[in-house]
């Protein structure tokens, strides 16, 4: 093994070691750790649709909330069961998404923006109005979600939910690393680089971008998922715009393309989002706004590119 | 019958609307391809002006309304000169997510300022209540709203077509290279439309506070209708938002009138069947 491999290999096994530290260093705050796994999750299926196969969505809550009701639903009508839940969820979300797919690719990034907003507000508007079956604007209630393997209970302290939602985190990611490593992965990256060269050298364009979107809507679902039975609760927010704009901040304030930009930047966001909100939660979304105009107009790289660009710096430096 | 061309004159008064606030926002989408999902703040700002105008200082509503273009103008085409053009040639990934903060800052900036509630106008005496023509009910001030965006819409297409400035916008919008090359300073042009667009919908915002309501939540609430006016019409077109407005406006109040247990559906469902239909617009070029 050479030395850089070798050091790729420490440094991700540091990473991964920062959510356990985390879940020993602040038991108080499993539940914000919890969703910051989500939101790091729902980042990571994004960046597959957009840092890898290069298709821009601002309605990418329409499948985390569609896994989130599912999961929420069969929990309220006796089925309880956390794992086939998750599973249907991305399931039902992945069905979801093949027929959308289908929309969304036939325009330009103007028509793309413009569809997967459509749709996310057409099923926000669907849940909102449907009080009957998804509580409306009251949410979902009354969720039992069972112990998982039959050993665990999701009880109050969180830590079931925290170490549940890290797996399924750790889970994807490696799938997800798996995908992008290969020739799958290099056809997303040559369809996102060039649509037309891509496709002149023999890659099957559309059907690429198709499976693409239909898997990034299923982990998109499974996030969602993990929302509704670690929380017990389902709220139209899961559907809203802002939940879509937050997964495309996320990722461009760690860093598109790259996976672990999605993971540290959901940390990011979410902890600030902590603090600002506990400091005024009414004007929350003002100071959202101006992290927004600031990433778009200054974060290169995203997190990720700085450490990257000031790590070369130091080595030239050295030189 | 009588009803349904009731319902037909306010999709039509709602159309122009759109097609007032909307109008901007296609020629910058033309000439840039900028996705500026924020300009329906540039049509609240317009709003907000109006109401403090007249709450504040006691200014008649109608010598509101060249305020609110005005005011709107004016932030439009700093903002411009500062920061939208900073973002012209970059990824639209980083359009959005600039303009959608600006709608979150100036939502929240809004409700800071002015509150959450719905805002209200007194109208003079002479635009309320209704005619009767031909037995249908027509609003006076929606007869009113619509005379002036007919005028507004005839003078901006003389503008654009008898004008040397109209000609150096569509030059612009064909081709910016092509453009720049024969000595047109494209910058300008685009600053003083983007100006000019945002100070359109700021008077569309002051006028339609009775027909489309103002709050906080304006530039969210009617994102999608600006967007799908302009991207269903044809980008950098003038007739083709215009066409489009006339649609959405007409489709949207009867789903409301005829379905009103069905919500905005009647209006999405049209908007993904017209982009499906349409996908570079009524009269656009595919980009």
């Amino acid at each position: 093994m050479n030395p850089s491999s070798m050091f790729v290999k420490l440094a991700s096994t540091a990473f991964w070691l920062t959510p356990v530290a985390f879940y020993f260093l602040f038991p108080g705050h499993l539940l914000l750790g919890s969703q910051i796994l989500v939101m790091a999750l729902f980042a990571l299926s994004l960046d597959l649709l957009l840092g890898y196969a290069g298709v821009i969505s601002l309605g990418h809550a329409a499948f985390f909330g569609i896994g989130a009701y599912t999961a929420g639903l069969l929990a309220v009508h006796g089925w309880g069961e956390p794992i086939s839940g998750l599973l249907a969820a991305a399931l039902v979300a992945a069905l979801a998404g093949l027929p959308v797919s289908f929309m969304v690719l036939r325009g330009g990034n103007l028509a793309r923006l413009l569809i997967t907003i459509a749709i996310a507000t057409l099923l926000f508007e669907a849940s909102n109005q449907a009080t009957s079956i998804t509580g409306g604007a009251d949410g979902l209630q009354g969720m039992e979600t069972w112990k998982l393997l039959g050993l665990f209970s999701f009880d109050m302290s969180g830590s079931t939910g925290y170490w549940y939602c890290f797996t399924t985190l750790l889970m994807c990611f490696l799938f997800l690393q798996r995908l992008a490593a290969s020739p799958f992965g290099l056809s997303l990256r040559s369809i996102r680089e060039n649509e037309h060269r891509a496709a002149a050298v023999g890659v099957p364009v559309r059907q690429r971008q198709i499976i693409a979107f239909v898997v990034s809507g299923a982990i998109a679902g499974l996030a969602g998922a993990l929302l509704a039975q670690t929380t017990h609760f389902v709220g139209l927010e899961v559907l809203s715009l802002h939940r879509s704009s937050d997964g495309l901040l996320v990722l461009v304030l760690g860093g598109v393309g790259q996976l672990y930009g999605a993971l540290v930047g959901a940390s990011a966001f979410m902890l600030t989002q902590d603090a600002l909100a506990s400091l005024n939660p009414v004007y929350w979304e003002f100071w959202l706004g101006l992290l927004l105009v600031l990433v778009a107009l200054f974060a290169r790289n995203g997190i990720l590119g700085a450490i990257d660009l000031s790590g070369r710096l130091a080595k030239r430096g050295r030189r | 019958m009588v009803q349904f061309l009731g319902v037909l004159f306010d999709g039509l008064a709602y159309g122009s609307l759109l097609f007032l606030i909307s109008v901007g926002l296609s020629v910058t989408l033309g000439l840039m391809n900028f996705a500026n999902l924020a300009h329906g703040a540039f049509a609240m700002l317009g709003g907000y002006l109006s109401v403090t105008f007249m709450g504040a200082l006691g200014v008649p509503y109608l010598a509101t309304l060249p305020l609110a273009f005005l005011g709107a103008a004016l932030v439009g085409g700093l903002m411009e000169r500062l920061l939208y053009r900073r973002l012209y040639t970059e990824s639209h990934l980083r359009q959005v997510l600039f303009t959608i903060g600006l709608v979150f800052m100036s939502m929240a900036a809004t409700t800071y300022i002015w509150g959450s509630g719905a805002q209200a106008v007194r109208l003079p005496q002479f635009l309320q209540g209704q005619v009767q023509v031909g037995g249908i009910q027509l609003g006076i001030f929606r007869l009113f709203m619509m005379a002036t965006i007919v005028v507004i819409a005839v003078l901006l297409g003389i503008l654009a077509k008898y004008t040397r400035f109209g000609a150096h916008i569509r030059a612009a919008v064909e081709n910016r290279a092509a453009a720049i090359g024969m000595g047109i300073d494209v910058e300008r042009v685009l600053c003083i439309t983007f100006a000019f667009g945002s100070g359109l919908a700021g008077l569309g915002g002051a006028l339609g506070i009775q027909v489309i309501g103002l709050d906080p939540s304006f530039p969210i609430k009617y994102l999608v209708y600006f967007l799908l006016v302009v991207v269903v019409g044809g980008a950098g077109t003038f007739k083709g938002p215009l066409i489009a407005a006339a649609v959405v406006g007409v489709v949207d109040t009867a789903g409301k009138y005829y379905a009103p247990a069905a919500g905005s559906f009647t209006m999405y469902a049209l908007m993904i069947v017209l982009l499906l239909a349409f996908p570079a617009g009524f009269y656009g070029r595919r980009s």
